[in-house]
């Protein structure tokens, strides 16, 4: 590991121990937090009981689906409208301050429409994921040479082949960027959705725990989602990383 | 500035008998090319009126200033750019912005695939005909030989040298089997053995294809010593100045540079090419 790694790990470990402390010696009392410690073994014995599973799934399943629609449509759209610079032109200012509209408003709406199931989750966290998706798209092909435009119009490629054989690998770093903040987003999406309104999920249960001062089911799951989100990102941090490397040919 | 046509036809008669094709291979009429105003940037006069007729099976190099417009020309060639004016016909057919069958490019910058196997990046165009997997494992490895990649077949582009990226596009073009090749500058991240020696290698390439060859080069040596023809361009907005006939025999290699000829053909171009030089220089 390099030494801005060692850097990095030696804070983390000095934040947790630091609440560890201080939950320990009763500067944050027993209702607000519970020592971390307490947070790994209440979500240890939960998954060893299995009392989670069920949830814990259904939540990995709506935004696993999620993140896939808001990354498959994200890019087709990119491709799109990259190739139309002046529908571009006309959206551009749209994409900019789509984060700025609070799309979560639309939640409810959604659960009228397809009541309360798995539909409007998916959605919901499709709507987070897609823009951040598609604009990394669009930055992507942007920072692709040209020249690799060129070649694949040299080898007579139609414009499925050339977004699948060309722009899709050529922009590949900058959509893992993409891939990244979708899965952000619609990991804070669906868990807000089960939280709000839902019978079932890991913020369903969240919120239920929340409501029956039941601390140590409530941050045993907060770990779990923290965990899985670090990962998975720091997983997709690294990759990102290595392909920019292969891919400026250095 | 038809030149070409008539002076070069003894020479390859042979070809063209072989193909009963008469009519020259590439056909330029009153080509220019007008980059429009772009934002700040006012509008671009790259090529002026440009007439060109390169006979099957010839060897055409383009030497002029920096920005004069040579790649400008290429992309036009290729069909990858529409000429302002001007018609460009390639076997006898127009070609209207959209690169036609059997015509190859390789590029003034590096397009060498980061996500495939230099083996790979060779194999691309092959994947897209339907030709048997060991007839293509068999082009790919030859090609690769030829160019000095063998050893590197299954590196990928990133642990390479600029010169080595360079020659997997030359690779990936020739295994094609183009009909009309289109270099611009190929060998210009090569060292000068190098250079000579992948010279020699296109002309015995040119020689046992029958290919028409046109090459983009900022070395008056390596254009007096490959092509039958060396066009000299002018400073932009870019056209020929002269056309100047090397008269070698086709088959030559790269030791007619010790030929006196060889000499005065050069300083023949340069003396062209000074003048043209410091005024592109001065447009900056
Ligand atoms: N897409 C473009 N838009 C606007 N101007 C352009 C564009 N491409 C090239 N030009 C301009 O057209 C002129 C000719 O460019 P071109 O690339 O054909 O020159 P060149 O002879 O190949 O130069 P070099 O020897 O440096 O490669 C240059 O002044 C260049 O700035
Ligand atoms: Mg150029």
């Amino acid at each position: 590991m390099s030494k801005a790694g060692w850097i990095r790990l030696v804070i983390v470990i000095a934040f947790f121990g630091a609440l560890e402390i201080m939950c320990r010696i009763g500067w944050i009392d027993r209702l607000t937090m519970i020592p971390p410690t307490e947070m790994a073994e209440a979500l240890w014995s939960m998954l060893l009981a299995g009392s989670i599973t069920e949830d814990v799934l259904y939540s990995l399943r709506n935004t696993v689906a999620a993140v896939a629609l808001s990354v498959l449509a994200g890019f087709v759209c990119g491709v799109i409208v990259h190739a139309l610079p002046r529908l571009r032109r006309i959206l551009d200012p749209l994409f900019a301050s789509y984060y700025a509209v609070p799309v979560f408003v639309f939640y409810p709406l959604l659960v009228v429409i397809f009541g309360i199931n798995a539909t409007p989750l998916i959605l919901i966290g499709a709507m987070f994921g897609i823009v951040a998706m598609l604009i990394s798209t669009l930055t992507g092909l942007d920072r692709v040479p040209r020249v690799m435009f060129k070649s694949a119009r040299m080898f007579q490629l139609d414009p499925l082949r050339s977004a699948l054989l060309i722009k899709l690998p050529s922009a590949a770093p900058h959509l893992i960027t993409g891939v990244k903040l979708a899965v952000v987003y619609s990991v804070i999406a669906v868990v807000a959705g089960e939280f709000i309104l839902s019978s079932k999920g890991i913020g369903h249960r969240i919120a239920y725990a929340y409501n029956d001062f039941d601390s140590r089911t409530m941050y045993g799951l907060l770990l779990l989602l923290l965990t899985a989100v670090t990962v998975v990102t720091m997983s997709l941090h690294m990759w990102e990383h290595r392909l920019h490397s292969r891919w400026a040919k250095q | 500035m038809n030149v070409l046509s008539q002076t070069s036809a003894a020479e390859h008669s042979l070809e063209e008998g072989a193909r009963g094709a008469k009519a020259p291979h590439v056909h330029l009429k009153g080509v220019t090319r007008i980059y429009p105003a772009v934002a700040n940037n006012p509008e671009v006069h790259a090529l002026a009126s440009t007439d060109l007729d390169l006979p099957q099976g010839s060897f055409f190099s383009l030497i002029g200033p920096s920005g004069c417009g040579k790649s400008t020309l290429l992309d036009i060639v290729a069909g990858l750019a529409s000429p302002t004016e001007g018609t460009v016909m390639f076997e006898g057919k127009r070609i209207e912005g959209r690169p036609p069958e059997g015509v190859g490019v390789v590029f003034q910058e590096d397009s060498s695939f980061p996500w495939l196997t230099v083996w790979n990046n060779v194999a691309f165009g092959l994947r897209r005909k339907r030709i048997d997997k060991a007839e293509m494992a068999k082009r790919v490895d030859a090609i690769l030989a030829f160019t000095g990649l063998s050893d590197f077949a299954q590196a990928y582009p990133a642990q390479l040298s600029g010169g080595m990226r360079q020659r997997v596009c030359i690779a990936r073009t020739l295994v094609l089997q183009p009909r009309l090749i289109l270099l611009d500058e190929p060998f210009g991240a090569l060292d000068q053995q190098t250079r000579l020696l992948m010279g020699d290698e296109l002309l015995r390439i040119w020689r046992e294809t029958g290919a028409t060859i046109m090459m983009i080069t900022h070395s008056l040596d390596e254009a007096a010593m490959l092509a039958d023809h060396v066009g000299v361009m002018s400073a932009r907005p870019g056209k020929f100045i002269e056309i100047i006939e090397t008269g070698w025999p086709r088959d030559r290699t790269s030791e007619i540079v010790s030929e006196a000829r060889f000499g005065s053909i050069t300083a023949h171009m340069w003396s062209l090419l000074r003048e043209e030089s410091q005024k592109a220089m001065k447009a900056r």
